[in-house]
């Protein structure tokens, strides 16, 4: 178990690989992947069974991990690398030709950590239903999670697995929604109002935990803590956990307008200034 | 021409279920996935023998095939099982991303292509379904012939670690193809052998391939018949072989003209060994409702379609 303090040491590294990936290659997408900072660090540094040196694909015995809204490639590779699934200096590779840190992530080139291609939005639950049945099957009792944008949820096949989930008691899944508000033509109230989300997964049947802080270590790993417990009990869990887009870098806080924005050399000036290097930058 | 006979008719889709249910006894891992349409797959005796390793997923086709896809990891060798266009257009994105792109070991299994689905009408008739799996880069496609020939496959596929499309259908075809042979993927089978035209056939195709020969043989025209199961991987050799040998070729497909066994062949000889070609298929066309029978007549699918393309190409020869 790592304490607050270390988790909390790690954050505005993983920050700063973000904001220096994607102003490398001028592309990528900054705003999710730090208001996801926190939950990706309590992951992959705490709540995680998993054995990061040795990447197997079936990952028998351990807790599987899968990011249905691609487009935080940034993150999820900085806490891969750092947690040693492969060498920090790949970062560097990021969206460039003959990287396996592709665009969005695959498994196609083979990059330990990566169990399936995401980015076309929406797929991510089913695939982790898939593994979490598999689970079942193999009698192995470690746990599924996948991650999910709120503007993501706007995609029918999301749906169809919500109610799959729980009709088949797909118990061992632990499901979150980053809760930003956002998405690219503008807030998620502007483009297409979900209404009441709790509401709408309890009523497809899901254990539904609200997480307010979920850019404050401590209260995600309660959270995630609380969600574990509540597994195996018949019903799929759904963590709504609020973030803010763009946390730590003040300028892209709260703005669906750094949702794929690359920072110019002025702004990367300043995200760095705000994330101290803490663990020394790729 | 080389005799064939065969005993009885039986649908192609049967021999899915069948070979399904073989696989459920001698492999652990595989499992099942449907939506909705246990009966029409042939998939009940699986879903009741192995009632823990069958998924009833409802009628979420896309949901089926990232659950499949999930279910991979941890070692499963999931089978999907619907009609074949809800398992080809309906969840191309779903195919792409989750099962061609992640290189996942999923078995897409299709019954009712084509026109042969009958009275429903083309909404269920779906003729792009080769060509929108062939074109997914790592796909393996295959289009059986007869119940024999697709529990075969079916077996064999089981055996073939990667994605796999498997096409099959509804009605009743003649089953001429031996029990207990051997299925090769991307392997084609010599029917009859002959020098005047190669016909080229795949599917419910290859039986009226054979009747067709038939009629040839009696107008003294000496046909090669080649059963072109596997799509893709395409027997390259085989094709270019005779091909060389005969110097035409037709090809015979209960599928759209772009992008569909005619098209592949054509593409090869164009690159390796330019061959005058006619492509029995359906051009660019929906179907509709009607027997089947009634819609292989009217879209051109019939032997005697086969007969006219092979005088057409044979006039063609330099």
């Amino acid at each position: 178990m790592a304490s607050v303090a270390e988790l909390e040491k790690v954050v505005p590294q993983v920050r700063r690989d973000i904001v220096r990936m994607i102003h490398a290659v001028n592309s990528g997408h900054p705003g999710a992947s730090l208001g996801c900072t926190e939950y990706f660090v309590s992951l992959y540094f705490d709540v995680l069974k998993h054995n990061a040196a040795k990447f197997d694909m079936d990952g028998n015995g351990e807790d599987l991990f899968f990011l249905s809204n691609g487009h935080l490639s940034s993150v999820f590779y900085s806490v891969l690398a750092r947690s040693g699934y492969f060498p920090v200096k790949e970062i560097a590779t990021f969206r460039k030709l003959n990287t396996r840190l592709q665009g969005h992530p695959t498994t196609h080139e083979g990059l330990p950590g990566i169990r399936m291609a995401s980015g076309s939005l929406g797929q991510g639950m089913s695939n982790a239903i898939g593994a979490a049945l598999a689970k079942k099957l193999n009698k192995d009792n470690s746990l599924v999670y996948v991650l999910h944008g709120d503007g993501e949820l706007q995609e029918g096949q999301i749906w169809e697995a919500a109610m799959y989930a729980s009709a088949k008691k797909v118990d061992n899944l632990i499901a979150t929604v980053d809760m930003n508000g956002q998405q690219i033509d503008g807030s998620t109230d502007q483009v297409l109002k979900m209404g009441s989300l709790r509401a709408k997964f309890e009523a497809f049947g899901w254990d539904v935990l609200d997480l307010e802080k979920g850019n404050d270590i401590s209260s995600v790993l309660s959270i995630l803590k609380t969600a574990k417990e509540h597994t195996g009990k018949g019903k799929p869990v759904m963590i709504l956990m609020k973030t803010e887009m763009g946390n730590g870098v003040d300028f892209m806080m709260g703005s669906h307008k750094w949702h794929g924005v690359a920072p110019n050399d002025d702004q990367l000036a300043q995200a760095l200034k705000q994330n101290p290097e803490t663990l020394g930058d790729y | 021409m080389k005799k064939f006979t065969y005993t009885e008719k039986k649908d192609t889709r049967s021999g899915f279920g069948a070979g399904l249910s073989e696989l459920g006894k001698s492999n652990p891992n595989v499992v099942a996935l449907c939506a909705d349409l246990t009966g029409s797959l042939k998939m009940d005796a699986f879903a009741k023998d192995h009632p823990e390793r069958f998924f009833q997923i409802g009628i979420a086709e896309a949901n089926m095939i990232g659950i499949a896809a999930g279910l991979t990891i941890g070692g499963k060798i999931p089978f999907t099982g619907t009609f074949a266009n809800f398992s080809t257009g309906r969840v191309y994105d779903q195919i792409r991303q989750s099962v061609a792109y992640s290189g996942k070991n999923v078995k897409i299994c299709a019954s009712h292509a084509g026109l042969t689905l009958g009275e429903d009408g083309a909404t269920h008739q779906i003729l792009e379904d080769l060509g929108l799996m062939k074109m997914l880069p790592g796909m393996v496609v295959i289009n059986p012939c007869d119940y024999n020939q697709t529990k075969a496959a079916t077996i064999a596929i089981a055996n073939y670690e990667g994605p796999v499309y498997l096409r099959f259908g509804r009605p009743s075809v003649p089953n001429f193809t031996p029990a207990d042979q051997h299925f090769e993927i991307g392997k084609a089978v010599m029917l009859n052998e002959g020098a005047d035209v190669s016909i080229f056939a795949t599917g419910h195709l290859v039986w009226k391939a054979i009747e067709a020969g038939e009629q040839l043989a009696a107008m003294g025209i000496n046909a090669e018949i080649i059963n072109i199961h596997t799509i893709k991987p395409l027997d390259n050799s085989a094709v270019i072989a005779s091909a060389k040998k005969t110097r035409c070729v037709v090809t015979a497909e209960e599928h759209q003209m772009n992008g569909g066994l005619g098209d592949s062949i054509a593409q090869l000889l164009a690159r390796e060994l330019p061959t005058p070609i006619e492509m029995v298929a359906v051009n660019d066309s929906f179907g509709e409702s009607g027997t089947p029978d009634q819609l292989m007549t009217k879209y051109g699918l019939d032997a005697v379609n086969i007969v006219e393309a092979v005088k057409k190409v044979i006039a063609r020869k330099s």
